[in-house]
């Protein structure tokens, strides 16, 4: 067991130092004396919400802190070495040799003006591991276990020429071409589109399991982990709150904060019945100005007051195009939108008072959706003045309402969107929604930047909402278990068009077109060897053609 | 927050002057245009700077000339700003024609050096500080709006201001309670630098004979009155020129360090 033992942290202990305005600089403690041990040839899953350490901890593998991060305490023995203490031209000699590291986002870390190639090769040579052919050859065999297109000459295109998911690969193949004993992946899927993500993780698997390197995976997302992990370790706070082999973090959790993050999709949602429509989307065509190609194709869909149209499909398939088209931003080419019986002006600058009220939006980024100079009281306060000429007491108190019915209480009012967590920003944003009194929220994605955990609670307290004030939402999201949890009808959304749509159980029954098999078949789920047989069902499906 | 020694050293040189300008008819040993002594007097316990072209107090004449000096340069500043600004925010906002139009008026005005402009109207106008102020202020605020369009067109494209406009708000609100809170920290600091430039202009204006006109003071038409003292080895000219120099360097530091905190336009709230 000694001898297997690959990565050895002891008592991980990681300090930064914070700045907080108008305060002197102090310092704090974001790892608390961590033990992480992994054997040569294992898979750990990290696992935690941000701010949880566990990007940290996996980078301290490397001996490295990102940000003006310091590895105060404790040991990192990687083969037997402590490398906390190595020096820098230690440490230079072993980061893209021993240990190497694939980041989230592919597309921002690979430089654009070189070919792929090159950069795949580049630690290989600069370490002296191999010969440029030798490299070269490596990396081919690397492109082709990783399924990338046309492996012999995938390395010479450059990083546009290749989709988001291509470049995920070839990040992975940059990784392990030096062969390294150590990889570190840090949300290597989270920023892909579930169609691919499924993709991408097969390969990352199989490339694991094939070299035999050992590997740390980081991520949020418990589901995905399941996939590719021999063992977990959840981080809550830079502590450890729970570690074991896969199996019994997903089917028996001790901890309830792991129960919790296991249980968190399980929210479910009654369907309400049909009923006649309050907002009617008839054959909506739309394109952005000075372009030739119509980013919506002839949409019509229907939302009943009080009910939750989820709209799901992958980037770039048009669902937030739509709500631009709803709220008048991006005047539809083609088509009619009404609302409440009234025809919509196409431009919201042609709406009247009352539609504007009536019709909110809340935005997937909190962070820009709010003005920084200005405090909550203000933001929700302005609506209340601006449609009812609210002013003074009446209107504190009745944004003191609105704070208590998100659940927030007292001493928010006069803070600035800098002092709020960003589970808090959102539901800002839903109070200044409510403020208004709308008859219809449109959604953008607005659990997608959150934690699960908080996402779980901003997903209940909208559905209370509408209970409590029959409010019909528009659900803009390409996570399907949001959809689940929270919808009465869905339309699904590729490439511009409504390829699904109908009452939530008529859409989630078979027999399914495509691309909806497709899209439900790719959503992660917490179970051991889902990933498996999703791959071995889609074999026998295309064998079967 | 801790303040580097470079900005201190401005801060103080720059309240010293500010200071100066306001108290002048309290710190200034002699009257603004009595002659008191010989033409070109060197310095003395009496006169600290000496005495210029016409036997008056040069210290007492730099004093009253950093009043005036100061004061057309803020007001003109000021007036570049408010222009610009406005004109900029309303550039970003409206887009399209709107913007268009404000943006080539204002390419085409920078297209002629502002000097030979300035030169040309203050010849043809009356010539009294309101023109002067006017003048330069409206010349300074094709830089200020170009910033200020730049930065606002940056702060125009996020969701709170696309939720102002959703809500039904009026441009003012969009132009003032959404964006001008965010812009602000850019805008002062280039505020600073406009001032340097205003100072230098006025001066410039003055020693060409188009500026501040007799009897007022200020420090360009110090030199310009004292400048054939050179050709006698006569440093009374020198110290007018070395009070400019010091008032755009001392203002720069300051100017600079702003600068440099808020060199991020989405920068947090910072008090």
């Amino acid at each position: 067991m000694a001898d297997n033992l690959l990565l050895d942290i002891r008592g991980l202990v990681i300090e930064a130092t914070s700045y907080p305005p108008g305060e002197p600089p102090k310092d704090v403690t974001l790892v608390h004396g961590v033990d992480v041990q992994l054997e040569k040839g294992k898979v750990l899953g990290l696992i935690g919400e941000s701010g949880a350490g566990k990007s940290t901890i996996g980078l301290s593998a490397m001996s490295y802190g990102r940000g003006g991060v310091r590895l105060t305490g404790g040991e990192i023995l990687l083969n037997g070495r402590d490398i906390r203490p190595a020096a820098a031209w230690q440490l230079r000699r072993l980061r893209g040799r021993e240990v190497t590291y694939v980041s989230q986002s592919a597309a921002a870390s690979f430089n654009p003006s070189k070919r792929l190639m090159e950069q795949v090769i580049e630690t290989c040579l600069s370490h002296g591991v191999m010969t440029r052919p030798e490299a070269e050859s490596r990396a081919v065999g690397l492109f082709r276990k990783l399924g990338l297109p046309n492996p012999e000459t995938f390395g010479n295109r450059y990083p546009h020429q290749v989709s988001g998911g291509q470049l995920q690969r070839a990040m992975t193949a940059m990784a392990l071409c030096p062969k390294p004993d150590l990889v570190i992946f840090d949300e290597p899927t989270t920023a892909l589109d579930v169609t691919t993500q499924i993709d991408v993780l097969a390969a990352i698997k199989e490339a694991i399991r094939d070299t035999g390197v050992a590997a740390l995976y980081i991520t949020h997302d418990l589901a995905v982990v399941a996939q590719v992990a021999d063992e977990i370790m959840v981080l809550r706070h830079g502590r450890k709150v729970e570690h074991g082999t896969t199996d019994q973090i997903i089917n028996h959790p001790r901890e309830d904060y792991t129960k919790a993050l296991v249980s968190v999709r399980s929210l479910e949602h009654a369907e309400k019945p049909e009923a006649a429509p309050i907002l009617r989307i008839e054959n909506v065509t739309a394109r952005y100005r000075g372009t030739t190609f119509d980013v919506l194709k002839n949409i019509s869909l229907g939302l009943p007051p009080g009910q939750t149209l989820a709209v799901v499909g992958e980037s770039g398939s048009g669902k937030s195009t739509l709500a631009r088209a709803i709220t008048g931003l991006l005047p539809p080419t083609k088509g009619r939108i009404s609302f409440d019986g009234r025809p919509l002006s196409a431009a919201f600058r042609g709406r009247t008072r009352q539609d504007l009220r009536e019709i909110q939006m809340i935005y997937q980024m909190a962070d820009t959706a709010m003005n920084p100079r200005q405090t909550v009281r203000t933001m929700i306060g302005r609506p209340l003045e601006f449609y009812f000429g609210m002013k003074g007491r009446e209107r504190d108190l009745r944004v003191q309402e609105l704070l208590d019915q998100i659940e927030m209480g007292k001493g928010f009012a006069d803070r600035y969107p800098a002092e709020l967590s960003g589970g808090q920003k959102q539901r800002v944003c839903i109070a200044r929604a409510l403020a208004a009194q709308p008859k219809l929220i449109i959604c953008d994605e607005v659990t997608s930047a959150l934690d699960p955990l908080v996402a779980d609670g901003i997903l209940k307290l909208l559905l209370n909402l509408q209970a409590e004030t029959q409010m019909a939402y528009l659900f803009i999201t390409h996570d399907l278990a949001t959809v689940r949890a929270i919808a009465d009808k869905i339309a699904v959304m590729y490439k511009g068009e409504v390829v699904r749509y109908g009452q939530k159980s008529d859409v989630l029954a078979p027999p399914f077109d495509d691309y909806t098999d497709l899209l439900l078949s790719s959503v992660p789920e917490m179970q051991l060897g889902w990933l498996e047989n999703v791959l071995e069902h889609r074999r026998m499906a295309s064998a079967g053609n | 927050m801790r303040i580097p020694v470079s900005a201190l050293i401005g801060m103080i040189l720059t309240a010293g002057f500010v200071l100066a300008a306001i108290f002048a008819d309290i710190i200034a040993p002699y009257p603004l245009d009595a002659i008191l002594g010989g033409v070109w007097e060197a310095p003395s316990a009496k006169h600290w700077f000496g005495t210029d072209s016409i036997g008056r107090d040069i210290l007492s004449r730099l004093i009253y000339g950093g009043q005036i000096t100061i004061f057309v340069a803020l007001a003109a500043s000021l007036l570049a700003f408010s222009i610009g600004s406005f004109f900029g925010f309303l550039a970003a906002v409206q887009g399209g024609w709107t913007d268009q139009i404000l943006s080539r008026v204002c390419d085409l005005m920078m297209a002629i050096p502002s000097l030979i402009v300035a030169l040309v109207m203050l010849s043809v106008l009356p010539l009294n500080l309101t023109v002067l102020i006017l003048v330069m202020g409206v010349l300074d605020s094709t830089r200020v709006f170009r910033l200020a369009r730049a930065v606002a067109m940056d702060i125009a494209v996020m969701e709170y201001v696309e939720a102002a406009k959703l809500r039904g708000e009026r441009q003012g609100w969009v132009i003032f309670r959404e964006i001008l809170p965010n812009a602000l920290s850019p805008l002062v600091a280039e505020f600073g630098l406009r001032f340097i430039f205003a100072v230098l202009f006025i001066s410039t204006l003055s020693f060409l004979g188009l500026g501040v006109q007799p009897p007022l003071a200020d420090w360009g038409g110090m030199v310009k009155e004292n400048k054939d003292g050179l050709t006698y080895g006569k440093a009374a000219a020198m110290v007018p020129a070395f009070a400019i120099a010091l008032l755009a360097i001392s203002v720069n530091l300051v100017a600079d360090w702003v600068l440099s905190r808020t060199s991020s336009l989405k920068g947090g709230r910072g008090g």
